[in-house]
């Protein structure tokens, strides 16, 4: 299976009906196709649209109904939308229950880098420090290595977004998570033995007794 | 409220403005105003918006022909002209965190010097700020955001000037047309008072000065 899809699957296991959820660009994105039926989840795109839904039938798409990257999407039952200054409020001011994002790296005390490397990709932030900061729960999605090269590292060398730490870290090699501040291995990807997972990466890594393998939500 | 014809709205802008401008990743942006700006040539504009869009399309279109000094926004991954004249020196721009840069134009707008956020604590959006301890948590200071001129995009505007918008179309409009000393609106819809309910107003008359005329 495709790393990018073994993440996307774990991490669907963490919604729950009712959550109001929103998905970065990249792999979080892809969160959504795989969610159990009849799950209810509200989709935030911070550009003012709660509601969101998957993109239009060919000739149904509307210039004026897109995702915070532009791309037409649809509108579920229910949606809303709002100016800037409400989306970022519901960000800002706890409502966001849950933020999934990319990442460039993240440390062993849980602080992510994932919006600039200096001098060679300069985007720009948008929204990535207002969710860190202020979701009530953040989960980074990303792969484990870059070209060979562990993601997950003692100490953030890129600028970090924000000095809330993530409270979990979902690669295709492992699920970490940072209880007391501390990179700690909670499962395994779908194959792989912890030692393994301790091989691909630089950060220390807590390894309790037990580490169970990673279950995933339905494809 | 007056009404203007586009020519006219954009011949007030003088060069080296500053401009709030609606839309995010162009979606909400005043297209026409764009292609005028770009017509009349203006120069050394400040832009103050969400993002610098794409190449060919809103902001993009000011950026490639080169009118900005200056641009204080969120986000310029998708145009990787703005990226390009940034790091050429050419072009000087302003990162700030999406929330932040919404929340600074609200103050402007509301009569506010600036809001205290917790976004930005420990990165380098931090440098040069003031931080202050509210309840013993910290937060840093961010000043409020005004311009000369604020272009908005309404779906629909009455003849008195009052507004609503469609859709993700809304996203910075409302807010940015508080925060500007003189407010022109280019809407796609101009109907009489009162097809608007009052509900449904998303800005009041009050604060627009100029509704472009549909041609």
């Amino acid at each position: 299976m495709e790393s990018q899809i073994i993440i996307a699957r774990r991490i669907a296991r963490e919604l729950k009906s009712g959550m109001l959820v929103n998905l970065g660009i990249g792999i979080p994105t892809l969160v959504a196709n795989y969610l159990p039926e009849g799950l209810h989840i509200f989709f935030q795109s911070e550009n003012g649209l709660i509601g969101t839904g998957p993109p239009p039938a060919e000739g149904m798409g509307h210039p004026m109904l897109t995702d915070a990257g532009g791309r037409p999407v649809t509108a579920l039952p229910g949606a809303c939308t709002f100016d800037s200054a409400m989306s970022f409020g519901l960000i800002r001011g706890g409502h966001l229950d849950l933020t999934v994002l990319g990442g460039l790296q993240v440390d062993q005390h849980g602080y992510l880098a994932n919006w600039v490397i200096p001098k060679k990709m300069v985007p720009g932030m948008g929204g990535a420090m207002d969710l860190v900061s202020g979701a009530k729960r953040v989960i980074v999605a990303m792969q484990h290595t870059a070209k060979g090269v562990s993601k997950i590292v003692k100490k953030c060398t890129l600028p970090i977004t924000a000095m809330r730490p993530v409270d979990l870290l979902v690669t295709e090699l492992a699920v970490i998570g940072f209880p007391g501040g501390r990179a700690t291995l909670l499962e395994t990807g779908p194959g792989a033995s912890a030692s393994q997972v301790v091989a691909a990466t630089e950060a220390e890594l807590v390894i309790p007794d037990h580490v169970p393998e990673m279950a995933l939500g339905h494809a | 409220m007056q009404t203007v014809s586009l020519e006219n709205s954009v011949a007030m802008i003088p060069n080296g403005a500053s401009l709030m401008i609606g839309g995010f990743m162009a979606v909400g942006t005043p297209e026409r105003l764009m292609d005028e700006i770009v017509r009349q040539n203006k120069r050394d504009l400040t832009v103050i918006a969400n993002d610098t869009a794409m190449p060919g399309k809103g902001i993009g279109k000011l950026v490639a022909a080169k009118m900005l000094r200056k641009a204080i926004v969120s986000h310029i991954g998708l145009n990787p002209e703005t990226q390009r004249q940034m790091m050429a020196g050419e072009l000087e721009v302003q990162l700030v965190p999406q929330g932040t840069l919404i929340e600074r134009i609200r103050a402007g707008g509301f009569g506010l010097g600036g809001i205290l956020t917790q976004t930005g604590i420990g990165t380098p959006v931090q440098d040069g700020k003031q931080v202050v301890k509210v309840d013993g948590k910290a937060f840093l200071v961010e000043t409020a955001l005004r311009a000369d001129f604020a272009l908005v995009l309404a779906f629909v505007a009455d003849y008195l000037g009052n507004l609503g918008y469609a859709l993700t179309a809304r996203n910075f409009n409302p807010v940015i047309a508080m925060a500007a000393d003189t407010v022109i609106v280019s809407a796609q819809n101009i109907v009489p008072v009162g097809v608007i309910s009052p509900d449904h107003v998303m800005t009041p008359a009050p604060v627009v000065d100029y509704l472009v005329t549909n041609s």
